[in-house]
């Protein structure tokens, strides 16, 4: 039998063949960091677009290319897919899939990438189906429903394959579903594990769930995780306790909503959680991509996991043992007096949603959301792309009905308030802010950290651009023209360092003139 | 069945502040006769999910007590009208004379300054439209009540100044700004746009008009001639 293009121990060791980008982050540590370093503060105001690739779908465009030997492999909004030639772009081709009339995505019919393994890509749908491609071809090899999408389910994160199984997570936060992380055995589609992230009776943490509320406690995992092999533990993001804002209805800490949680890869049994956000009521999912880092922390070598968190904190912790180490403010806050020193949020009063409605920091949308943030082993500092914006929380009581819309309230902006954002570079051991890049608006782009000395970002007002990773300088800029919904990824063509962007509804791929 | 007693309640906590307690408008449009939703689907759409590009944003209410809402509001047409009074076509003449055209349009005739007053009178009271011309800042185009995802162009009409690398100052309304450029207009409708870092200066007047007051412009009986005027203009030729 052929050796697969693509085995586990390739991903395995992607730090070793930086020309590609073989999963989500790039790495499975989550670092989303290109050790490509031709492109340099010195020479990155000569880069120019090489080309770039029209979606011809209105969606946002939220992708996260896969890039291996010669070519990038997309999602597509609306469930597509597609491999595109890595020198000119030109399409090798499609996977179009026919949805349902009535799928019930909570906010934009998108999805955030693929994930590859062996021969094969990996493609969650919004009608909640998983999906396995031959890379060659695009052909469906398989075809499983991981949930019902009329009881409100939908997926539009990246599934991450570890091993010989390909990793899921769920939307669904705003109509009242289960969380759920599967796993699936990637050659035959055959479910492996599943982890509930709301605990059903007699397991553990369901005693954070007032009456029957964890049967309607989301916790969904939409967005891709990470991996220690090491430890053979993944790490994955979890998202508001249902409905959002009424918390009410659901007494008790909701476990383990707005948490991240660590299981084991090859059963799916937990490990250990920790939860930001206890008793949510602003929609703070903790959806976020965990960054893995080896470093000394007051004296002792520790493997630590980090998180800026939605709301409003960066958190320090030990990955092995989930023990919280340090945390930092990194984005404005209105909710919360401090950290206790056990990780537990110090809350100030009356900041619950209101009928009348009730304006916190950060909003809504959070200091940060689902958009990458970046580490760089080179300057040993965090880029989290930040949200300065504050919402009004109203509350409301309506009732749940399967497949529905079940926020329990609502949020408006604040009048004459311009919400605005920020590049942040955080010290990553302490949090601290090293520099800062002052947007325009809140931004919706991740970020790229380079070994040449970059951070690449985006701004909602379409601007890819490249900052200086120490000093946070700004020295170089496209406009797009498109609002950047997306993660920048770099490889290696024609022995030229690339940096790619999803942005409006195009691909943009860079390289030096 | 929608509940137009309950609607009464919700619309005074929810809407009264823009649209009046009974619709008869202010900041928000008169709801006496609805323009924009000819059925009740039309209407329910309006009130859940705002009306994009406009101050109007979406109600953080339940889907039922929209409908009740929807339902007060309906009711609405049959109390009685706002007497305007009828002094518009003096209110015409001093429009010219007061030189409003130069940054307002009517139609397809005016500056591009401020605000387009073409539907004015549907959207305002005459009390708010006297109230604007005597204190301009008292009441300035507002943004971001309704929350949005991202904005393509803000549409506040801010009052900016700034000063080039080379000393020149220019004051105007901002029309779009991103993290690196800034464009504005000045009050003789030219164009500009700056990186900014050609800029010396960039200063934001929030709370400012760019509009002065007429006040001490014009008298108290042309100001009622001139809101009358404006009250009149529904969109109409």
């Amino acid at each position: 039998m052929a050796q697969a293009q693509v085995p586990y121990a390739r991903i395995l060791r992607a730090e070793s063949e930086p020309g590609s980008w073989l999963t989500y982050s790039g790495t499975y540590a989550g670092h989303r960091f290109s050790a490509l370093d031709q492109i340099t503060p010195g020479n990155v105001a000569k880069l120019k677009p090489v080309w770039i690739y029209q979606t011809n779908d209105l969606n946002k465009f939220e992708t996260s290319p896969i890039v291996v030997d010669g070519i990038v492999y997309i999602s597509e909004p609306r469930s597509g897919a597609a491999a595109l030639d890595i020198r000119t772009g030109r399409p090798l081709w499609f996977y179009r899939r026919e949805l349902p009339q009535d799928i019930r995505p909570c906010c934009g019919e998108v999805n955030r990438g693929l994930a590859i393994l062996d021969d094969s890509l990996f493609l969650g749908t919004l009608d909640a189906h998983l999906i396995a491609l031959d890379m060659r071809t695009g052909k469906l090899r398989w075809d499983v429903a991981v949930a019902d999408y009329k009881t409100g389910y939908s997926i539009t994160v990246a599934p991450l394959a570890v091993k010989d199984n390909v990793i899921i997570g769920v939307s669904g936060g705003e109509l009242g579903v289960r969380g759920l992380i599967d796993a699936y055995d990637a050659k035959t589609g055959k479910r492996v594990w599943r982890f509930w992230t709301v605990p059903g009776p007699g397991e553990p943490g369901h005693e954070t769930w007032s009456g029957q509320s964890w049967k309607t406690g989301s916790a969904t995992t939409w967005v891709t995780g990470v991996y220690d092999a090491d430890a053979n533990l993944i790490y994955w993001g979890t998202g508001n306790p249902g409905p959002d804002y009424n918390g009410e209805v659901r007494g008790g800490d909701n476990l383990y909503a707005a948490s991240i949680v660590a299981v084991d890869a090859d059963t799916g049994k937990l490990k250990w959680h920790f939860q930001f956000t206890p008793h949510d009521v602003h929609d703070w999912d903790s959806t976020h991509v965990p960054v893995l880092v080896n470093a000394t922390v007051r004296g002792a070598a520790r493997k630590l996991a980090m998180v800026a968190n939605r709301n409003g904190f960066y958190y320090v912790l030990d990955r092995l043992s989930g023990e919280y180490l340090t945390s930092a403010q990194f984005a404005r806050q209105t909710w919360a007096k401090g950290i206790d020193d056990r990780g537990r949020p110090v809350l100030l009063a009356g900041k619950d949603p209101t009928k009348e409605g009730n304006v916190v920091y950060p909003g809504m949308h959070g200091g940060t959301n689902w958009f990458s943030p970046s580490y760089s082993p080179k300057t040993g500092l965090f880029y989290v792309a930040t949200r300065e914006e504050g919402t009004r929380f109203y509350i409301d009581h309506s009732k749940y009905s399967v497949g529905d819309w079940f926020p329990g309230g609502g949020i408006a902006g604040i009048p004459g308030v311009e919400p605005g954002g920020s590049i942040q570079a955080l010290q990553s051991g302490t949090g601290r802010a090293a520099w800062e890049f002052k947007l325009h608006s809140p931004p919706w782009s991740g970020l790229l950290s380079t070994a040449g000395g970059l951070v690449f970002g985006g701004s909602s007002e379409g601007y890819f651009f490249a900052l200086d990773a120490s000093s946070g300088k700004p020295l170089w800029k496209f406009p797009t023209g498109g609002a950047i919904f997306a993660n920048p990824i770099g490889f290696l063509s024609d022995g030229r360092q690339h940096v790619a962007i999803a942005a409006g509804h195009a691909l943009f791929v860079f390289a030096l003139e | 069945m929608p509940d137009a007693a309950t609607g009464r309640k919700l619309f005074a906590a929810h809407c009264a502040a823009c649209h009046g307690q009974q619709g008869q408008g202010g900041r928000g449009a008169k709801l006496i006769t609805l323009t924009r939703s000819s059925d009740d689907d039309s209407l329910f759409n309006i009130i859940r999910k705002g009306i994009p590009g406009t101050e109007m944003p979406p109600a953080p209410l339940s889907d039922d007590e929209v409908r009740d809402v929807a339902a007060f509001v309906r009711s609405l047409g049959h109390g009685s009208t706002i007497p305007t009074p009828s002094n518009g076509a003096r209110g015409a003449q001093i429009y010219l004379k007061a030189g409003c055209a130069g940054c307002h349009t009517i139609g397809s005739e005016g500056g591009v300054l401020g605000p387009d007053l073409s539907h004015i009178g549907t959207r305002r009271h005459p009390d708010y439209l006297r109230r604007a011309l005597l204190d301009p800042e008292a009441d300035i185009p507002e943004s971001f009540g309704e929350y949005r995802w991202f904005t393509v162009i803000p549409n506040n009409f801010l009052q900016v100044r700034v000063t080039t690398l080379d000393g020149h100052a220019i004051t105007g309304a901002r029309v779009n700004e991103d993290a690196f450029s800034i464009q504005l207009r000045d009050v003789s409708g030219r164009l500009y746009s700056f990186w900014k870092d050609e800029l010396k200066e960039l200063h934001k007047d929030w709370g400012k008009s760019p509009m002065p007051s007429f006040r001490d412009r014009l008298t108290p009986a042309e100001i009622e001639d001139l809101v009358s005027y404006l009250a009149s203009l529904q969109g109409g030729k």
